[in-house]
């Protein structure tokens, strides 16, 4: 499908979101059971996940907490006084006969989340709400096999789904969207993020419109993205879609379609309830929910630094480059790594290049995470400071001494540095006979620099390097080679 | 307050019950008995009042989050209908 730009310019993309993220809890949202990912089949389970008869089911207090960070992140109103209800409808992955989720009283109302895009335009785009619900188990479809195997031992992990309003128009948008709700997620650590294990998932509700309409078309739902980067796919193939049928003079349904990532194309799927129609009532085994000021003001204290205040403060403090900021604040812990070293050295640029440069390839290269990297701030400020006293160079630095360091056996770099002989001869008296040998060695190269060829003094400068085994001060050395070769 | 066929086999269907036609028209009947009583209930006048959900008054009863081993893989398994030792098997409902 590639439809004519003049054509996809006649209409207007809606999208909203709805993301689930699966909580970090130990235990599931109304039962004992572990929550942990890839245990051998049905055996996180319970009376209670397994729907048998007379269960009483009773909320974990970890996932009210979870549920509020994430509002309070995303400037929510905190609801104060909570119920849950009963989506009733039959599927085998789920026991009960319901799903329990807050449809009319959700914990989290309103609220808006800032993103960024890649032109450094800003958009705010607004909650619906955000609210707690279980998860269903897994059914499996094995091909030869007669029956569907079912593994109850997801059913009960707590989840939140996230709605927006149909605030996004393109999918760019919704990419950075999901970006951002995976590092707030991800700095409250209420959820892993990972949308490759499903303990993030996403369904865009898409519609298209002529533009200035005023009625928002049709919306199809659209499931199954495994990815950020397929939930941008999926939005893209579906706009397509929809605007070739209203091309065609065709209607579209509203309907829920699955994603196919083998192809980047969306597919109709049949519908759980043909009805749609899940009668919800109150769950009334589930006692009220109340949240006092007081255990709100708890959970708030509890909150770390959010990447948005990060980013503000980066900016107002270091100076740095949006780029530096945003790479900066990816990970919380990176940018409190920052943050420290930032206390321990001035200078913010060569802080930022260390930290952007050999720490995280160093993570990268090991997938290591940043908690387990063996260098100090303390001994990277030492190791920022010693370039800046002019003592080594960067590069020697970065390829002698980093990896020294690495090995965390309590040396300092100014110990490395004396240990491997790398302190830097910035002693022009010192360095003198070196340019003059350099300079007496290549007679030929000399006169061709006086004669214009002012490229050759990276040859000489290089070769003083080589001749001092790299403890030349280049400074010193670039001055000294002018002082000889402009007279 | 009449109730129709239609709307008995619709309530059916999603109760997942299934009813011979003498039975439906016992239930439709079962139906509108009850419905005549709502109806009665709503003489009174409930504006104002906050519907009952719960019967007692308690509030807020959590459980911290800690894992609990309550029941074996095969106790678990024990009562379904149709099992492997590993999974719970329903009828295929998907080609």
């Amino acid at each position: 499908m590639a439809l004519d730009k003049a054509i996809l310019d006649k209409y207007q993309p809606v999208i909203g979101l709805e993301v689930h993220a699966q909580l970090s809890t130990q235990s599931k949202i109304f039962a004992p059971d572990s929550t942990e990912f890839g245990s051998m089949p049905n055996t996180n389970v319970s009376v209670i996940t397994l729907g048998h008869p007379g269960i009483l089911p009773r909320l974990n207090k970890k996932v009210v907490e979870y549920a509020i960070k994430m509002g309070l992140a995303c400037h929510c109103e905190i609801n104060r006084v909570n119920f849950f209800d009963r989506k009733n409808y039959f599927y085998p992955d789920l026991p009960k006969g319901f799903q329990t989720t807050q449809d009319k009283a959700p914990i989290c109302k309103g609220g808006y989340v800032n993103i960024k895009l890649k032109d450094g335009v800003e958009k705010t785009i607004t909650l619906n709400r955000i609210h707690m619900e279980d998860d269903a188990g897994k059914n499996m479809h094995l091909a030869g096999e007669v029956d569907t195997l079912v593994d109850y031992n997801r059913a009960g992990v707590p989840l939140i789904e996230i709605v927006t309003e149909p605030d996004l128009r393109t999918s760019d948008e919704a990419f950075a969207l999901m970006n951002e709700l995976r590092k707030l997620v991800r700095y409250l650590e209420v959820c892993d993020g990972n949308m490759e294990e499903g303990s993030m998932r996403c369904d865009a509700n898409i519609s298209v419109m002529l533009k200035g309409a005023k009625e928002y078309g049709k919306k199809v739902e659209v499931k199954n993205m495994n990815s950020v980067r397929n939930v941008q796919r999926a939005i893209d193939f579906e706009i397509e879609r929809q605007i070739e049928l209203l091309e065609k003079g065709e209607t579209i349904f509203s309907e829920s379609r699955q994603f196919d990532a083998e192809n980047g194309t969306t597919h109709g799927m049949r519908t759980k309830e043909e009805l749609n129609d899940y009668r919800y009532f109150p769950e009334p085994d589930l006692q009220p929910l109340h949240i006092s000021d007081k255990w709100l003001s708890d959970i708030r204290s509890t909150m770390p630094a959010l990447p948005e205040e990060l980013y503000a403060r980066f900016h107002k403090d270091y100076s740095l480059s949006d780029y530096d900021i945003s790479v900066l604040t990816d990970t919380k812990e990176m940018a409190l790594y920052f943050d420290e070293l930032c206390s321990k050295t001035k200078n913010y640029k060569a802080a930022s290049n260390w930290v952007m440069g050999s720490v995280k390839s160093y993570l990268n290269e090991l997938t290591l995470h940043l908690n387990d990297f063996p260098i100090t701030t303390a001994v990277l400020s030492e190791l920022i400071a010693l370039i800046d006293s002019g003592k080594i160079n960067y590069s020697v630095a970065s390829q002698k001494i980093f990896p020294e360091l690495l090995k965390a056996d309590g040396r300092s770099p100014l110990k490395i540095a004396e240990e491997l002989n790398l302190i830097q001869e910035s002693d022009s008296g010192q360095l003198e006979p070196i340019v003059q040998e350099v300079l007496a060695k290549y007679p030929e190269k000399v006169t061709e620099y006086k004669n214009g060829k002012k490229g050759l003094m990276g040859l000489f400068v290089g070769e003083v390097m080589k001749a001092s085994k790299g403890k030349a001060d280049p400074k010193v050395t670039t001055a000294l080679l002018n002082k000889f070769l402009d007279n | 307050m009449n109730i129709d066929q239609e709307t008995i086999r619709k309530i059916a269907h999603l109760a997942r019950l299934e009813f011979s036609e003498a039975e439906a028209t016992a239930v439709g009947n079962d139906f509108n008995k009850i419905l005549s009583w709502m109806d009665k209930l709503n003489e009174l006048n409930t504006d104002n009042v906050a519907p009952l959900i719960h019967m007692s008054e308690e509030v807020n009863v959590l459980r911290e989050d800690e894992v609990k081993v309550t029941i074996s893989h095969e106790e678990a398994l024990y009562n379904a209908p149709k099992k492997d030792s590993d999974y719970f098997r329903v009828p295929k409902f998907l080609s």
